[in-house]
């Protein structure tokens, strides 16, 4: 049975790599890619799984990483927005102006990009269902919308 | 942050977290079954629950079983939310499912997580409710098959050291035209000031409701009122308001007398769409 009973060392797979860090049992995924890993592309906001800004990929699936352990995510891949390069919701989000602040938008990219894979023909309804997870403050739902469907257009 | 320590479990089989409970009580270890964590981990930032120890059961196979065998539909309690809805086995479970917070916490939160929950609303209940299914707990004592009708008062009325295994519904059940409704005060994605579920079963309708007291609950008393056709819906109505089974919940999602208002229109407007109206 894996156990982790006190402050360990863990190996977790963040963006294809092996990575090993020491977390406490109750230590956050979030926290333990920000403040172990220095991957702040994820962000921390509202802590409490309202926001989505720390939004991560675990085996693929969209997670908030505010609400999960560290110890958890042992055994299954993670992506973060460090792990994404050069896709086309990226390129979408840029041509379609889907951005102000920047802050929301990795875990708006993470979000969006596994809608487009694991639903490329998703219609607006599934689109809505997957984009209300996050917040914006800035309000740029309209141009996340379009920069999605972009990409499910091509 | 969370800013207390505790240990964490993760067994391969029921007999090993069963075990792992049992020893951490022998010694004095308060330790919480664990699905997707989503409330244990919002509550213990908060400092509003303490333990020693969670066991995560989602690596356990029956645990994440998902499947229809026997005329039975069986789900796994750490069948998560967003997989209830991507293979929509039970069109009504996915739909209270979809009810449920938002799609990225849904890929985190679990059948028997949500069942289990501290919060009021548990909208994943309601379906199990309607359909009399069977709940398969283990513990100590071994594993028992009890219907949630007798065991869900309120909350599941579990012994400490079991947690949900399974929960058994019966295929006859699960494709009954039926009628969802969840109301909230501004926001699509917010707690419900009512949700509403009604199934048909042949002339009877059966009834299941969250929100509206402080616990999800299926009352006789509202569903005998709800099938006097020859009553008149709004003495039906009525008699139905007169007659909770608890004090109508008043905070900050709605106070009791918005969710009184609420509550019966959305019972006169679902009741008229599944035949019950006169």
């Amino acid at each position: 049975m894996f156990q982790v009973l006190s402050k360990s060392l863990i190996e977790l797979e963040v963006n294809g790599e092996i990575k090993s860090i020491v977390v406490r049992p109750a230590d956050t995924l979030l926290f333990a890619l920000r403040e172990q890993l220095g991957l702040t592309g994820t962000k921390d906001a509202c802590g409490n799984g309202d926001c989505a800004a720390c939004t991560v990929l675990v085996d693929g699936w969209p997670v908030k990483s505010c609400l999960m352990l560290a110890v958890e995510a042992v055994g299954h891949k993670i992506t973060t927005i460090e792990g994404l390069k050069d896709i086309p919701i990226q390129k979408a989000f840029l041509d379609k102006f889907a951005l102000q602040c920047g802050y929301c938008t990795p875990a708006f990219i993470i979000n969006s990009h596994a809608l487009v894979t694991i639903h490329p023909d998703a219609n607006d309804e599934v689109i809505k269902e997957w984009l209300q997870s996050n917040l914006c403050r800035c309000t740029s739902y309209e141009e996340i919308k379009e920069a999605v469907k972009w990409v499910l257009g091509q | 942050m969370i800013t207390m320590d505790f240990a964490y479990y993760r067994p391969k089989s029921i007999a090993e977290a069963v075990n792992t409970f049992q020893d951490l009580t022998l010694q004095n270890k308060k330790a919480l079954y664990y699905g997707g964590g989503t409330e244990i981990i919002s509550m213990a930032r908060m400092n509003k629950l303490q333990f020693a120890a969670v066991i995560d059961i989602k690596e356990i196979p029956e645990c994440n079983v998902m499947q229809i065998n026997n005329q039975k539909l069986t789900i796994g309690a750490a069948v998560t939310l967003t997989k209830i809805c991507e293979t929509n086995l039970f069109p009504l479970l996915s739909r209270a499912a979809k009810a449920t917070a938002d799609h990225t916490s849904r890929d985190k939160i679990t059948v028997g997580g949500n069942i289990c929950g501290l919060i009021p609303y548990r909208e994943v209940v309601l379906p199990f409710l309607l359909c009399n299914s069977q709940v398969i707990l283990a513990g100590k004592e071994g594993q028992r098959t009890v219907p949630i009708t007798q065991i869900f008062d309120k909350t599941l009325k579990r012994e400490k050291s079991e947690f949900i295994v399974q929960i058994l519904t019966d295929r006859t059940f699960i494709d009954l035209p039926f009628e969802f409704v969840k109301k909230t005060k501004m926001e699509e994605i917010d707690y419900p000031l009512v949700t509403l579920a009604l199934i048909k079963l042949g002339d009877e309708i059966r009834a299941a409701v969250s929100g509206l007291c402080s616990f999800p609950f299926r009352s006789s008393r509202l569903e005998n009122e709800i099938n006097q056709i020859s009553v008149p819906l709004q003495t039906r109505i009525d008699n139905i308001m007169s007659n909770l089974p608890g004090p109508i919940l008043n905070n900050l999602q709605g106070s009791a007398e918005y969710r009184d208002f609420v509550f019966r229109n959305t019972l006169l407007d679902a009741l008229a769409k599944v035949g019950g109206a006169s």
